[in-house]
This record gives C-alpha cells, structure tokens and sequence, in this order.
C-alpha cells in the first residue's frame, strides 16, 4: 500500500466527508428546531440534481444553472413545507415517518414522469474536467477537489451563520426551547419555513454535485439518505456539530474501508475468503461502526442537549 | 357487546378469507389465489409489526430484515438440496429470532427516533450483506431451487394446499398475538408503552419484556418470509430493502394500530389498492404517495375503526 494512494482515498474519503455533511446539516436542524423526522430530504437531494441537469442543458452556462437549481430546490422545500409537512410537526414519529415515506414516492415517481426511469448523463464544463497535481505523482481530479472546497466552505459559513448572526440565534433558541421564542414574538412559523428551504438548499447542492460522480436516476437520494441517518446518529441528532464530525468518519471508514478492507484481510485470510468478505464487511462497517458507537455513547458523539 | 363484535367481525373475515379458493375457482380467476396468498403472507408480517409496534410502542422501521432472514433460510437450504420444510422452516424462525435479538440488544436500548433509525440502519447492514452474498445471486437474487415440501403432510408447489396452509398460519399468528396481549406479559408489554416511568415504580424493568417481544415478532415475521419466498419462488435482497419496511409500517397504520384485526385489513387494504392502481397507470406511486400522506394526516383509527367492534384493544 503506497502513500500516494492512501492520499488519494483519503481525499475521496473527505469529498463523501463533506457531502454527507451537506445533507446531514439539513437534517439535523430540521430535527433539531421542527422535531420533525423527514425521509424525504432525500427526495430535494434528487431534485436539486435533476435540476442543475436540465437547466444546465437549458441554459448552457454551468455557472447559471447551479445557482438556479439552488434556488429551485429552495421553493420545491418551502412548498413542500407548507403544504405536507407543517401540519406533520405536532404528530409522533411514527405519523412524520409514514408520511414523508408517501412524499418519496410521489417525489421519485414525479421525476419518472418528466424524465424518464433511465439514468441521465452528466455533463460537466471543461474548466472542472482536468486534473490538478496536489504533490508529485498524485493527480487529483479538479472536480472532487472543487467538491471538497465548497463543502469545506458551506461548513464554515454555516457556523458563523449559527453561530454569529440573528438568525443563528434564532434557530439555536428554537432548539432549546420553541415556545419560548414563539412567546418571545418571534414568527415561529417563518423561521421554519426559512430553515426548511435552506435545508432543502443545501441537500439541492448535494444532489446537484454528486450528480455528474454517481448516477442522476429516480430514487437515487435514498442510498445516501440512509448513510446520512447513520452520520447524524453518530454525531448526535439536532447538533450541527455532531453532524460535522459524522460526517467526516463515516465519509473517511466508508471510503478507506472499501479501498483498504480486502487487501488488509487478504494479509491473514486466505485469497479466495478475503475476495468474499472483503466487499461484504466493507459495505457493512458504518453500520457497525453506529452500533459501536451506540454501545458506548446512546446519545450519539455530541448530544444537542447535554 | 363491542368484544362480542369484535369476534363475529374477525370470524367474518377469516370466513371470506377462507372462501377464496372456491370462488376464484368457480370464477375461473386462479390470480386471486395468488392474490390473497400474497395478502395473507403480508398480514403474518405486519401483525407481528403491530405486536411491538401497536402494542409495545416501539417504532421499527427495519422489519423487513426478518422478512429477508426467512426467506434467505429457506432459499440457502434450497439451494443445498435441502426441500424439507420442517428443516427451512426451523431454520426460518431460529435465524430470525436470533438476529431479532441481537439487533433488539442494541436497539431497545435507545428510544424515540434513535430507534427509528438505528433498526432501519441494522435492516439496510443485512440488505447489503445479501447484496454481497455473490453465491445466492447478489444483487440480481436467484430462482428458489425449489418450494418446501412438508414429507407425508403437504407439498407447497400445489396451490390450493399452499393457500390453505398460509391461512392456517395467518390463524394461528391471530390466536398468538390475541393470547400473549392479554396476557400478563402483554400487559406489563403495553403498560410500559403507555407510562415507562409508572411501569418501573411498580417493579417492572420494561427492557427484558420488550426485547422478548421483539424477538417474537421477528420470528413471526421470519416465518412470512419463508412463506413469501415460496410464494414468489425468487430470492432476492430486495426483500430486505427499506421500502419493504415502510410498507409493512403502512399497513399496520392503515388497517388499524394496536387492534388484532388492522393488520389484515392494512395488507388487503394496501395490496389491492396498489393492483387496482396498477391496472391503471405505470405511474401508479404518485397516486399512492399522496394517498399515503393524507391516510396518516386524516385516518388515525385505520380501517378496523369502520368495522363493528373495531376499536383499539388499550
């Protein structure tokens, strides 16, 4: 195993890192500040990269349909955040599970009608193509690298809009205690609305990145919906911080544990067994990395309420 | 009176269940046996759904696992040469109620939407493990070798005896859950549902009730899936995915949370619902999806609550 290929995954590891991170942002404050359990997240993750794929074909500028599938992801969470989900916030689990578990399918069958079951191709402009040299001998594809920036970047604004401006206040308040700030005078109504459609903007930028590395296909949010759960049972439902942190484990196990896991097994296992458990245990090991964790810290790695 | 009801519309049912064979016979229709095989096998899982679920209170979003572990046992012994159906069915409920237990252990230590998540975390581990099963079909599944064969008693590849015996166990199943929640165990089961804190002042610690309910209800729900791999004659991963769990959740909340009848109504009620929309349009789950939505939103007592005697057992 050489250095430059340990880089390598490590930096694919960070890019699923900071993508996850994308969503589980999202999530976890929906959660956190609404109560609210919604499987459909994965469906805006869809939307956003369906969107940036036909508005790029559109348009035919990649700089104008980003932003653009940005704010199409934005109205489709605030509509559908006004229309479903808002009565969905005083009902258990149970309700909020069911019902957004509807929205899915209605989601991934709305997206079968306009576009089609097959998988759509991707395009990318020619500028984020190429490759960049990161040190001698390791070319590294300019795309992830611009997915890591971005993600990296998207992670710091939302910490200082959390945690240094007005409306970080407000959503930090509406954790702790909603009728409080409802008391306060604040329209508790409008905030959630407001963070609803940032966390579909942020799961829109998600989707609209991972398009052109996996496929662009009806129900393609689910998969990574459910790593996602596993990430923000990690790091602790409701903390953004928590998300953060899971996000990066589970992005670097997954990653190095499907590159590494076979060739480290086949050192003590026989050729033909580390060939068969190999794939199979790489693909379980976040799993059993949450159960892990579960055993020792029920309450996830940074509990939002401790 | 509303008990007496109760009864007489279960044994309502039962009887139409029971007619079915005949009639389709009569009408020259042999899908409907299939039909209501399928809708029979779907009311054993979500009847030991809604044992932990409608009375324990404790919401797993993973129950297709169970489905999957039964179905895998009796398709793996297939595979083998192994066509006796008291060795798969054993091994149907052996596998899944020790897979219940370990994933139980874990789970039932968490509550509220930890729980949620982390039995459908567990449930998605075991959907990829039959992913990478490269021997029994991976990801594509492969055709059941062949059905159980019961020697001397019953053979399932005759479809008559097969939808009698998925009737019997489906009656067999009722029996079971009616006598365990009224008895003292279902009692502490459903008492510590209702107040986990009044529960444990009375000397009851809820956890060993809970876990031991789990693991029931994945045994039940472990014999469905070797029921369903025989009626499907195909072993797939695709048993175990998450779908599989938020449908079998639906039909307990759409026939009825916590009544004895909602699960068969919920199975029948979904599964004809989504043949007829089938028949309709290729694009039949953007009209279920809504339809969903509004069901939880508007319809909490499920379709027992229309029925004489329907109301929830508490």
């Amino acid at each position: 195993m050489n250095l430059v290929l340990l880089l390598e995954q490590a930096l694919n590891g960070l890019q699923l890192g900071v993508m996850l991170f994308l969503m589980a942002a999202g999530l976890t404050l929906v959660f956190g500040i609404m109560n609210l359990v919604n499987l459909a997240h994965g469906s805006l993750y869809m939307v956003g990269a369906y969107l940036s794929v036909a508005l790029f074909g559109l348009t035919g500028s990649y700089l104008l349909a980003v932003p653009l599938a940005l704010l199409g992801t934005l109205a489709v969470g605030m509509i559908v955040e006004l229309v479903a989900l808002r009565t969905l916030y005083e009902r258990d689990h149970l309700d909020q599970v069911l019902a957004t578990f509807g929205l899915i399918l209605f989601f991934n069958e709305l997206v079968a009608i306009l576009w089609g079951r097959a998988a759509l191709y991707t395009t990318l402009p020619a500028w984020l193509t190429g490759q960049i040299e990161i040190v001698s001998g390791l070319n590294y594809p300019a795309y992830r690298a611009a997915i890591i920036a971005v993600g990296l970047a998207v992670a710091l604004g939302l910490w200082y809009l959390v945690a240094r401006t007005r409306l970080g206040m407000l959503i930090r308040a509406g954790a702790s205690n909603r009728t409080m700030v409802a008391a306060l005078g604040v329209n508790i109504r409008l905030l959630y609305t407001v963070v609803f459609g940032f966390g579909a903007a942020l799961a829109g930028l998600a989707g609209l990145m991972a398009g052109p590395l996996y496929t662009v296909q009806p129900g393609m949010g689910e998969d990574i919906l459910i790593e996602v759960f596993v990430v923000i049972v990690i790091g602790g439902i409701g903390s953004i911080r928590g998300a953060l942190a899971g996000a990066l484990i589970v992005g670097m196990v997954d990653t190095l544990g499907r590159a590494f896991l076979k060739p480290i097994l086949g050192t003590v296992l026989s050729p033909t067994a580390a060939e068969a458990a190999g794939p199979a245990l790489a693909s379980m090991l976040i799993y059993l990395l949450m159960a892990a964790v579960l055993a020792v810290r029920p309450a996830g790695l940074f509990p939002a309420r401790g | 009176m509303p008990r007496r009801g109760r009864t007489l519309t279960i044994v309502a049912l039962l009887a139409l269940l029971a007619a079915v064979p005949p009639l389709a016979a009569l009408a020259g229709q042999p899908f409907y046996l299939d039909l209501f095989r399928r809708v029979m096998i779907f009311a054993i899982a979500a009847l030991s759904l809604n044992f932990i679920l409608g009375y324990g209170g404790m919401v797993s979003f993973g129950h297709a696992a169970y489905l999957g572990i039964g179905a895998y046992a009796v398709g793996i012994l297939a595979y083998h040469g192994v066509h006796d159906g008291f060795a798969q069915f054993a091994l149907a409920i052996g596998a899944s109620a020790l897979v219940a237990l370990v994933i139980g252990a874990i789970s039932i230590r968490t509550s509220g939407l930890y729980f949620i998540m982390i039995t459908l975390a567990f449930t998605q581990m075991l959907f990829y493990l039959g992913i990478s099963l490269e021997e029994y079909g991976g990801d594509d599944g492969m055709r059941l070798a062949g059905r159980s064969v019961f020697a001397g008693l019953l053979d399932l590849r005759d479809p008559m005896p097969f939808y009698y015996f998925v009737f019997a166990i489906l009656v067999a199943c009722l029996y079971l859950v009616h006598r365990l929640v009224n008895s003292r165990f279902g009692m502490v089961l459903r008492a510590s549902k209702s107040n986990e804190g009044r529960t444990r002042s009375i000397g009851f610690s809820p956890y060993p009730y809970r876990l031991a309910a789990f693991v029931i209800a994945g045994a039940m729900c472990g014999v469905a899936g070797a029921l369903f791999v025989n009626q499907t004659a195909y072993l797939t991963p695709a048993f175990m995915s998450w779908t599989r769990s938020g449908e079998i959740m639906f039909m307990v909340i759409l026939g009825g949370m916590s009544t004895l009848i909602g699960p068969v109504l919920g199975a029948a009620g979904l599964l004809l619902l989504e043949d007829l929309l089938q028949g309709w349009t290729e694009h039949w789950q953007i009209i279920l999806g809504p339809i969903l939505v509004l069901v939880v939103l508007f319809a909490k007592r499920g379709l027992a609550g229309l029925l004489p005697g329907g109301g929830r057992d508490e």
